[in-house]
């Protein structure tokens, strides 16, 4: 991998978002308007979902309230949308972006003296009242309907220059599937930076023992509050897609069931990575549809099939939990680890034993659900 | 009393609701010079280092370092101004590699800013290139530069003691305290963490807690001795082993 890649970060990273981008735009030009909506909300929860994996996985400080930051970022940016003439789009996610950095930071400091279950209790009360602002200022903010909003025009020059090298012409949907993952993949390559150098080494250090890191010179709080606010700024960036995608931005689309399902989908990812974070945005994608699909065809009326979602993902997370507890990322990790100790000839039982165990440790200590919690 | 160079304690008193840890305890560190605490369980040399260490603030008394007093300062701040501490339960990150560790440990050595990170810009590569040639070198210097890559998790206990160590070394400090460094260890280990202070004074001062008197005795310029959190006595290693009233609260019949 490191001669495939190089040896420096970013260059390691920018190659692996090249290819990422390549894959887009495949997968993205291969597939009609519906799968191409699915997958703009799918970059959308891989965003929100790896700003909360690196939060809780990288600093142990847990979020149940990252809803409440899609919310703001939703609404900063259908607000922005609302006159005629709107701003650029990469202006209003920024936007979007800056103003829930802002709203992270303010909770980043409360939360920052709080431990575990308080953490946790906080920021869902969080989630249980950022919905209730846009009720209470209904008139600019909508009310319970919310917000439409209304995509702008796709940039001719960024039509011209897919069907250069697609030969396709470029749909809504599509337009907003390629903002997507263009955000995702800057967002991820920015993320896996941090978590490779000293600042993602701060909050591990950290998340694993308070008293011995700040003794080693780090500012405890600093370190927490940088690590919500970059968690949050993601949320809020996902939150702009998010209007985007869904053409509005009401209390309805943040209830707190957001908030838990972006929570379980990085569990079964795998806690702390970014790969896990895709793993669950897919699953909160394309689980429902699935298995709603399945449903139908074994004969369920709609609303019945329409059940089958929750309760299939409650199994998977339970299945997951059961068998793989550091998510599907850490369990292949675990197992590759477990092969390749095998595979390895000459050495005795024992030695081979102990090597895949200090693998699995490795690994699994990394992105370990349980580890997400600071014991307070 | 000791040189003005060093740190010095004055006057500290610490209390816990009703309870006295520390009584008006003085004591001072001169640069090079390795000063000893003992004194029997619960005589107040972990408060003693709490206090040291920034965790802990004096109800009464001054902390004076390099001839600065040090007032209100967190522990992050006091290892900025290179005072390191290893704690007795080790406190490794354990689920970092050992090089992980101890790059944690150069924190303050480090020279680039969060954005020079997120960009993972040249800067930054310099600059961990850097720290990791530091913590390197301190693995190196305490022979565990072979297991670098692994999780310290993975590791046996005497390993992972040398880990804390160099993690704490890995500052540069010029106050190293040393919380029970020989506990746990055996006799020809013990050997070399005297040896391995001995060195170290050639670069910093160091205080020592420890139970282990062979330690302590071999490789501390001063003794000072606590019970129930006050001094009671205090001096050279020859002092100390006669002086009758640590005879008879601490070393008892043992040393006799």
């Amino acid at each position: 991998m490191d001669r495939l890649l190089g040896r420096s970060t970013l260059r390691r990273h920018l190659t692996l978002a090249v290819l990422g981008m390549l894959v887009v735009v495949v997968v993205l030009e291969s597939t009609g308007p519906f799968r191409n909506a699915q997958f703009a909300s799918m970059a959308y929860y891989g965003i929100a979902g790896a700003g909360l994996t690196i939060l809780i996985g990288l600093n142990g400080q847990i979020s149940l309230g990252h809803g409440a930051f899609m919310a703001i970022g939703a609404y900063t940016a259908a607000l922005m949308l609302q006159g005629g003439d709107p701003l650029p789009l990469p202006v209003i996610l920024l936007a979007a972006a800056l103003v829930t950095l802002v709203a992270g930071a303010v909770v980043g400091v409360a939360a920052a003296r709080l431990h575990g279950p308080y953490l946790a209790g906080a920021t869902l009360a969080l989630a249980v009242a950022v919905p209730g602002i846009p009720v209470y200022f209904s008139g600019t903010l909508g009310g319970e309907q919310g917000l439409n909003v209304r995509v702008p025009d796709i940039p001719p020059w960024f039509a011209d220059a897919v069907f250069f090298v697609t030969g396709q012409d470029m749909s809504r949907s599509r337009y907003l599937g390629y903002l997507g993952w263009f955000c995702l993949v800057v967002t991820f390559v920015l993320l896996a930076n941090l978590a490779r150098g000293r600042v993602g080494r701060t909050w591990r250090a950290v998340r694993d023992n308070e008293v011995a890191a700040e003794l080693a010179g780090i500012d405890l709080g600093r370190a927490r509050v940088l690590a919500f606010v970059v968690s949050a700024t993601c949320a809020g960036l996902a939150g702009g897609l998010l209007a985007l995608s869904a053409r509005i931005a009401a209390p309805s689309g943040f209830t707190l069931t957001l908030s838990l399902l972006l929570l379980s989908a990085i569990v079964l990812g795998g806690l702390g990575t970014l790969t896990g974070a895709l793993i669950g945005a897919a699953m909160l994608t394309f689980v429902p549809q699935l298995v709603t699909g399945l449903g139908q065809d074994l004969g369920l009326t709609d609303v019945r099939a329409a059940e089958l979602a929750p309760l299939t993902y409650g199994l998977v997370t339970m299945l997951v939990v059961l068998f793989a507890p550091a998510g599907i990322v850490g369990g292949i990790r675990a197992a590759a680890a477990r092969r390749r100790a095998v595979k390895t000839s000459g050495t005795s039982k024992e030695a081979r034993k102990d090597e895949a165990m200090d693998e699995i440790r490795g690994v699994t200590g990394d992105r370990h659900p349980g580890g997400g919690v600071r014991r307070g | 009393m000791a040189a003005e160079t060093g740190f010095e304690m004055s006057g500290v008193t610490v209390t816990f609701g009703g309870l006295v840890a520390l009584s008006d305890v003085s004591l001072a560190v001169g640069p090079n010079q390795v000063l000893g605490v003992i004194g029997p369980n619960g005589a107040g040399k972990t408060t003693l280092f709490n206090v040291a260490c920034g965790f802990v603030r004096p109800d009464e008394g001054r902390l004076r370092w390099r001839g600065t007093e040090l007032r209100a300062l967190r522990p992050h701040q006091l290892a900025g101004h290179g005072i390191a501490r290893t704690l007795q339960d080790l406190g490794l990150f354990d689920r970092m590699t050992v090089l992980e560790n101890v790059l944690v440990g150069a924190t303050r050595h480090a020279r680039t800013s969060f954005w020079s990170g997120l960009f993972a810009l040249p800067r930054h590569g310099r600059d961990e290139r850097a720290l990791t040639e530091r913590a390197m070198a301190m693995l190196d210097e305490l022979g565990i530069a072979d297991v670098a890559r692994r999780p310290v998790a993975s590791l046996p206990y005497p390993v992972r003691k040398r880990v804390a160590l160099a993690r704490a070394l890995a500052g540069d400090p010029d106050l190293l305290l040393l919380d029970e460094p020989a506990s746990g260890l055996s006799n020809d280990e013990m050997a070399e963490i005297g040896e391995l202070i001995g060195r170290l004074t050639a670069r910093m001062s160091v205080m020592l807690v420890e139970h282990h008197m062979d330690l302590v005795m071999s490789v501390c310029h001063d003794i000072v001795v606590l019970d129930f959190g006050k001094v009671i006595a205090r001096g050279g290693p020859d002092e100390i082993r006669e002086h009758p009233a640590v005879l008879d609260a601490y070393l008892g019949e043992d040393v006799g």
